[in-house]
Order: C-alpha cells, then structure tokens, then sequence
C-alpha cells in the first residue's frame, strides 16, 4: 500500500512526471524559439508559471456551476497521474507486471483529460468556453477512432496479448512492431492522433487563442488553470512514453532518445502547421488517416 | 527577493485592450511581441482571457462607452493583476483632451501603474517601461536622491 502511495504520488507518478513534463515543455519552447529565430525562455520558464498561476486569485464566475467547475481539473488530473504510473512502471519496473488488459485501462484513461476539459468548459457558463466544448468533443470523436483501431494493431502482432510487459517482452524477442509495415503505419497515424490529445497547434481549434480567446480554459485562472496546465505537461510525458511502449520495444532510462525523438517530431508538427478549422480535423481524421488504420490492421492480420 | 514576487516579475501574462485607439498603439503592441524583441526571455506572453492576464495594456482614449467595459474588465482579472496606459492617448487623453465623448482619463476610471508615453510609444520604450514597472514592484519606496 504505502509502495503504492509512493508509486503514484512521487516515482514515477505524479512529482517524478511533472519534473519530467516541465523539462519537456521547455525544450518545446526553446526549440519552438530557436525555429523563430529567437532566443527563447529560460529553463525554469514552466516552473514559474505555475508558481504565479498558484498565487493567483482564483475567480469564479457567477453563472458557473461551482462543484463540476472546480472538480473538472482533478478528474483530468488523477487520470493522467495514473496512467503516467502504469506506462513507467511497465517500462522501468521489472518486478511490475501490469495487469491483463491495461492496455484497455491505458486507452479509457487518456481520454479522460479531454473529458474533464469539456466538463470544466460547460461548467464555466460562457459562451465561448462552449463553442471550445463544442469543437474539443468533435476532436475527440475524430481521433479516438484511428486510435483505437491503432491500438489493435500492436494486439494482432502479439498473437492477442493485452498486457503492456507481456507487449514489451515479445517484442525485445521478435523485434519492434515499428520495423514491419503494419507497425510504422499504425505508429505514424497514431503520432497525428497523439497531436490532436495533446491539443498542439494544428489540432488546437478547441482553445484558439487568438479566436476564442482561449476557448474552453477561458473562465479559468489562479490554480485550476494551473491544474490544467499541469496535466497537458504530463500528458506530453505519458503519450509518447504509451506509443514507444506499444510500437518501439519500450524503454529504460538508457533509452529514452526515442522519447527525445517523439518529442522532437512533435514540436516540429507543431511550428510547421497553421491551425485546422475543425470539420478539416474531422475530415483528417475519419477519412485519411482511418482509412491507414484500417490498412494497417488488414496487414497485420496477413503477418506483414 | 522572495518567490512570490520573483514569480509575479518573471511571467507577465498580459492582456491586450483597446478603448478605442486609433490602432497605432495596438500595432505596435503587437510589434512588441514579434520574434525580433523577443519577450518571451522575460516571460512576458499575449494572452487571451482576462482570467489568465497579470497585466492589462490600455490603449486609446477612453470614451463614453468604453468605461463600463473596462470596468468589467478590470473587476474579472485575477488580482494581484497590473494597469500599464500605453499611448499619449490613455496617458493623458492627448489631442482629445478638450473632447465630448472622451471626459475620463485612464487613470481616473483604473488604478494605472506605469505610464508609457509617446505617439505611438516604440516597442523599446514598451519593454523599458515594463523594466520599470518590474522595478516599482520590487522596491516600492525607493530611496530619494542624494
């Protein structure tokens, strides 16, 4: 219980993950920088935001309604905390064997944070928080149906295992699911999916800032923003972690390159695109990349 | 220097609003934010809500319809929150000062921190008057002259 406690809270939950997630969103900015041609912020830039954000007043509106305001940023929260605990430990625990059918849990959980943001959004009462709902459930519909069929090819491969060690362990005997090409398919569609959960800037149209000022964060402020804000920075640490995980042989402290590289294709995404308008979004998703989920997992049930 | 107010000076989230300006002032404000002068080394980040600003930057004159907004506006930021006036304009009225529809300066209406005077005020005179601000909040009574 208290190895338990430990696990969720400090290593390699929730403190262990945010260290890691600040780090990752500074290179993210200082690249982003970089790329502009401009010096960029220093290294303790996501630490201090979140100080600030946590002093400040937290203001609620009038119409809001006040439990589901102020529970919407925990659920978020909690959920991504666990599933950073399960995809480290699988990874760099051997003595963690996971349970059967994580995966599934992992999948149900990383839709969560998007769940909270329309839950916090509608609360908020504004008009335009709802419009950012609005377009953050359409996204959700749009990107959880390559996902999943993504999700299934890794199972295939297996032969049906539905435990993340029992994944990690076939591969490190048969080679990575990235090296056929069922695998890279599925890996690279679930990249553009990871984009669209992590709500970087070609798929951001549900906070647009500069169009709906912010959209479904904009009644937020003090330390429920920063609670937000803290949960896209672990999310930015368990996705790509969950991908490697599934596709790449999975990973110890030797290897985390592969995560550096995710990261990296990620920023590079995201300063190279102008935003989506969200029927686009829709119509990446359910046409194009379905259609590549769908031929990968015909591939990968003929062995390629 | 105690956190807080390292945390307050180092991440200004500011809040862009117009009172009716001529967009001299908006333009260069957004001149300020461009790659070349770079804010984002300081901190400092555009924002969209007023729920997530530390700063509000006034531009324009204030006008009859205008003060009731800004009043609003000024009532939902999260506080500790700053005023800069930015313009001859919010400063001191400027040309309107003998107006009809402009009868309240900035600064009678909002609680202004620092002013930053000029037609439009360049983007070096923005950021040193923020340098400014920066200072005010560390040492609010300074020593006078020698």
């Amino acid at each position: 219980m208290t190895k338990l406690l430990f696990n969720f809270l400090i290593f390699p939950g929730f403190l262990f993950t945010v260290i890691f997630g600040l780090a990752a969103s500074w290179i993210d900015r200082k690249v982003t920088a970089r790329i502009q041609w401009r010096v960029g912020p220093p290294w303790y830039q996501p630490l201090i935001d979140l100080v600030k954000l946590s002093i400040k007043e937290i203001t609620v509106p009038r119409t809001a309604s006040k439990g589901l305001f102020f529970l919407s940023p925990m659920i978020g929260l909690s959920a991504v905390t666990l599933v950073s605990m399960l995809v480290w430990l699988v990874n760099i625990d051997p003595a963690s064997k996971g349970f059967s059918g994580d995966i599934i849990v992992v999948t149900y959980l990383l839709t969560l944070p998007a769940i909270a943001i329309i839950l916090g959004a509608s609360a908020s009462g504004n008009p335009l928080a709802s419009l950012g709902a609005s377009r953050e459930i359409k996204l959700v519909m749009a990107y959880e149906l390559p996902f999943i069929i993504c999700l299934i090819v890794p199972v295939i491969k297996s032969h049906g295992l539905l435990r993340l060690s029992d994944i990690i362990n076939y591969q490190a005997v048969n080679g990575s699911f990235a090296a056929s090409f069922s695998g890279i398919i599925a890996f690279i569609v679930m990249i553009f999916c990871m984009q669209a959960k992590l709500g970087l800037v070609p798929f951001d149209a549900s906070e647009a800032e500069t169009e709906i000022m912010g959209g479904a964060f904009i009644e937020y402020s003090g330390i429920l923003l920063a609670v937000f804000k803290i949960t896209k920075t672990m999310l930015m640490v368990a996705l790509p972690l969950f991908l490697i995980t599934l596709f790449w042989q999975g990973f110890n402290f030797l290897s985390l390159w592969k995560y550096v590289i995710l990261l990296v294709v990620i920023i590079l995404i995201r300063n190279t695109n102008p935003r989506v308008r969200i029927d686009q979004a829709v119509r990446f998703f359910w046409g194009k990349m379905t259609l590549l989920a769908i031929l990968a997992v015909l591939l990968a049930i003929k062995g390629m | 220097m105690s956190l807080r107010l390292k945390a307050l000076t180092k991440s200004i989230w500011v809040y862009h609003m117009s009172t009716g300006s001529c967009n001299n002032c908006d333009i260069e404000i957004l001149d300020m934010l461009t790659p070349r002068f770079d804010v984002e080394r300081f901190g400092i980040t555009l924002v969209g809500s007023i729920r997530h600003a530390d700063a509000i930057l006034v531009t324009g004159s204030l006008n009859l319809k205008t003060i009731p907004r800004i009043k609003a506006i000024y009532e939902q930021a999260p506080k500790p929150c700053v005023v800069i006036a930015i313009g001859a304009c919010s400063c001191g009225q400027g040309m309107f000062k003998n107006g009809p529809n402009c009868p309240n300066p900035v600064d009678s209406v909002l609680p202004v921190d620092v002013y930053i005077p000029g037609c439009p005020p360049k983007p070096e005179a923005m950021i040193a008057g923020i340098v400014k601000l920066i200072e005010k909040l560390k040492n609010p009574h300074p020593n006078p002259l020698p």
